[in-house]
């Protein structure tokens, strides 16, 4: 359960303020399918890092599952990004110095589980995203699908409720996109909240329900206005 | 995060990026190394000189005539002359409870003579109690005869050195030998007990000390050597010997009494603070070696902005973050610091195989300290680097590429 309530985000740039989030009201319940679309600028990606606590608004508040996150301390906000956020980039965001196991492996690292444990789950999820065979290859040794789906498995090996996606097909060709997006719908399909943001007005479609930024603003929400 | 973890993940960053990994650890270990090695330089060297002086006796006090200026005490008026030591003021000492053994000293050189062969040599003039006052020992025969100390005798103890140049490879023992122009009997040979702080016992002759008197025509001592009844007996002794020659001196305080343990103190001090000096500027390399660490951190961090936002973003909180990067730079640190030991170690060896009689080594407390530095300069240096990256903000650390 999703509930922002009049965000407001400001960047300084120079002398001048820039209005990313203007009064943004905007809710989602649990197992939604959301993609977010709009212009260049719109505010897409400040909305999606506020939802995913990597950003702080300037004004409202942001309550997940029950949780005031905005009153939380930098530890309670990191706990809360560990258990229940995954996070899929446009680049990807692999360390490249890890394998792909190694990379699906640093949620787990960082929550502190046991070895043998982690061990398992990794080969588990590497194994039904299709890239068991690439477990031992470091980033730059895989395609931009291959590395896309180690992303997604990493996002989604603590379980999250939400997954946001912010262009997670911005960087892959047409074929190894619709791959990935299969792969997040069918993980939305299992219960997981899925938000993201897209240019692709047809992969736009595919979402269940659509929202439209402009400027800082939400201009259209298909669950609201029809 | 289990330690075996967190060590794991700065392990691999660190080797990642080679050249500069391996740059700061040589810096690290050179620092550390001369560190190690200049206070354990000169910490032997403290025990060289120790050890030197300890092997002259123990509890030893020596007098000498004259007041000494640093004594204190009003200047003596119309700058009288000091009164000699003689015999008898020596004989006077043994009477303290505080005081063992007292041994007169006349020193002097001389030529000495076996048949044609002619040297000249440091002859002493002392009685039986110096042979154990001065820890020597025999190789052959006997030393002075105890008795009187006013009566002497031709007999003479000569020293290791002085045996083989005067008398060569035959036996010298109850042969004569001529010291200007007298004869004496050597009675016995010192065994080599090496030099001692430039005293080489090993060129002597020594003589019955009345016999000296008169060979050398003059009464009064070049000192007298007292040895107290044990350690907490020197400072006793030390007045009993300056009331008594006092008293025997109408009232005139004119000897000087050093005592082995001052003199010990003082060495002992001054090049403890030589060595921490040495060492305090071996510790500036080390600061270098730090700035070095705290620099390769600070591009790691810069380099490595998408990767501190993401770690962000997978739920590691400030701390965590800040916990990753001072072990990385701790890493660096303790292996620099573990080869400057290793080099400080075999540098060690290989010097104290040049000089092995200085029993040159790495002070045993070396490998602490090496550690000790090492995590201090790593934490030190590494506070501000890691204090960066964990200060991120997640969102615009994930948006630069
Ligand atoms: N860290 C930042 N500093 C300054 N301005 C920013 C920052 N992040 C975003 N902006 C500005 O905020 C607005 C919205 O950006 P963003 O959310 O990235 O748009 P979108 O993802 O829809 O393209 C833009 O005008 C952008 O320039
Ligand atoms: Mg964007």
């Amino acid at each position: 359960m999703i509930k922002l309530q009049h965000i407001e985000r400001v960047f300084l740039v120079g002398e001048e303020e820039v209005h990313a989030l203007r009064d943004v009201d905007f809710s989602a319940s649990g197992g939604e399918y959301i993609a977010i679309m709009g212009p260049s600028g719109s505010g897409k990606s400040t909305l999606l890092n506020i939802l995913g606590l990597l950003d702080r608004p300037d004004g409202g508040t942001y309550e997940l599952d029950n949780i005031m996150t905005t009153s939380l301390d930098d530890k309670k906000q990191a706990n809360v990004r560990r258990h229940k956020i995954g996070f899929v980039f446009q680049f990807f965001h692999l360390v490249p110095r890890l394998t792909a196991e190694q990379n699906v492996e640093l949620p787990l690292v960082l929550a502190g589980v046991d070895k043998t444990e982690r061990k398992k789950r990794v080969l588990e999820t590497l194994e039904s995203f299709g890239i068991g065979d690439r477990v031992h290859h470091r980033p730059d040794q895989l395609s931009g699908g291959q590395r896309q789906r180690v992303a997604i498995a990493r996002a989604t090996i603590m379980k999250p409720t939400v997954i946001l996606a912010d262009e997670p097909t911005g960087n892959l060709d047409r074929a190894s996109g619709n791959d990935v997006v299969d792969i997040l719908e069918e993980l939305n399909s299992q219960g997981i909240t899925l938000i993201m943001v897209t240019h692709d007005p047809e992969l736009g479609e595919r979402a269940k329900r659509r929202i439209k930024m402009v400027d800082g603003r939400i201009e259209g929400d298909t669950a609201t206005q029809s | 995060m289990q330690a075996r973890d967190i060590v794991f993940f700065s392990m691999q960053a660190t080797t990642a990026s080679r050249g500069r990994t391996i740059l700061t650890l040589l810096a690290m270990a050179i620092g550390v190394s001369s560190v190690i090695l200049l206070i354990s330089l000169g910490d032997s060297g403290r025990r060289y000189v120790i050890d030197q002086f300890a092997s002259l006796g123990t509890n030893l006090l020596i007098v000498i005539p004259g007041r000494s200026e640093t004594i204190g005490g009003p200047p003596p008026l119309l700058g009288e002359t000091p009164r000699d030591l003689t015999l008898d003021d020596a004989i006077a000492l043994t009477q303290s409870t505080a005081i063992r053994r007292v041994a007169p000293i006349i020193a002097g050189s001389a030529p000495v003579s076996v048949k044609q062969l002619e040297r000249e040599m440091v002859v002493l003039g002392s009685s039986s109690d110096l042979l154990e006052i001065r820890h020597l020992e025999m190789n052959q025969g006997r030393f002075l005869p105890p008795g009187d100390l006013d009566r002497g005798g031709n007999v003479c103890v000569i020293g290791s050195k002085g045996r083989k140049e005067l008398f060569g490879n035959q036996q010298a023992l109850g042969k004569w030998l001529r010291i200007g122009d007298r004869r004496f009997r050597v009675i016995g040979v010192l065994a080599d007990t090496g030099v001692s702080l430039g005293e080489d016992m090993g060129e002597v002759v020594i003589i019955p000390v009345a016999t000296a008197q008169s060979l050398f025509n003059k009464v009064s001592l070049f000192r007298i050597v007292v040895e107290a009844s044990n350690e907490d007996a020197i400072g006793r002794a030390k007045k009993a010997i300056l009331s008594i020659i006092r008293a025997r001196h109408e009232g005139e305080d004119d000897i000087t009494v050093i005592t082995q343990d001052a003199i010990l103190a003082t060495f002992d001090k001054i090049f403890r603070a030589l060595t921490l000096t040495v060492g305090g500027i071996a510790a500036i390399s080390l600061v270098v070696a730090g700035i070095m660490i705290m620099n390769i951190m600070l591009v790691a961090v810069s380099n490595r902005h998408s990767e501190i936002g993401l770690l962000k973003a997978l739920g590691a909180p400030r701390t965590q973050i800040m916990g990753l990067f001072l072990t990385e730079s701790a890493l660096l640190s303790i292996t620099g610091a573990f080869l400057g030991f290793l080099l400080a170690y075999s540098a060690m060896k290989l010097l104290a195989g040049f000089l092995p009689e200085y029993n040159l080594a790495l002070a045993p407390w070396s490998p602490v300290m090496a550690s000790g530095l090492a995590l201090g300069t790593g934490i030190i240096f590494g506070v501000l680097p890691a204090r960066r990256a964990s200060l991120l903000e997640p969102a615009l650390a994930l948006s630069r590429r």
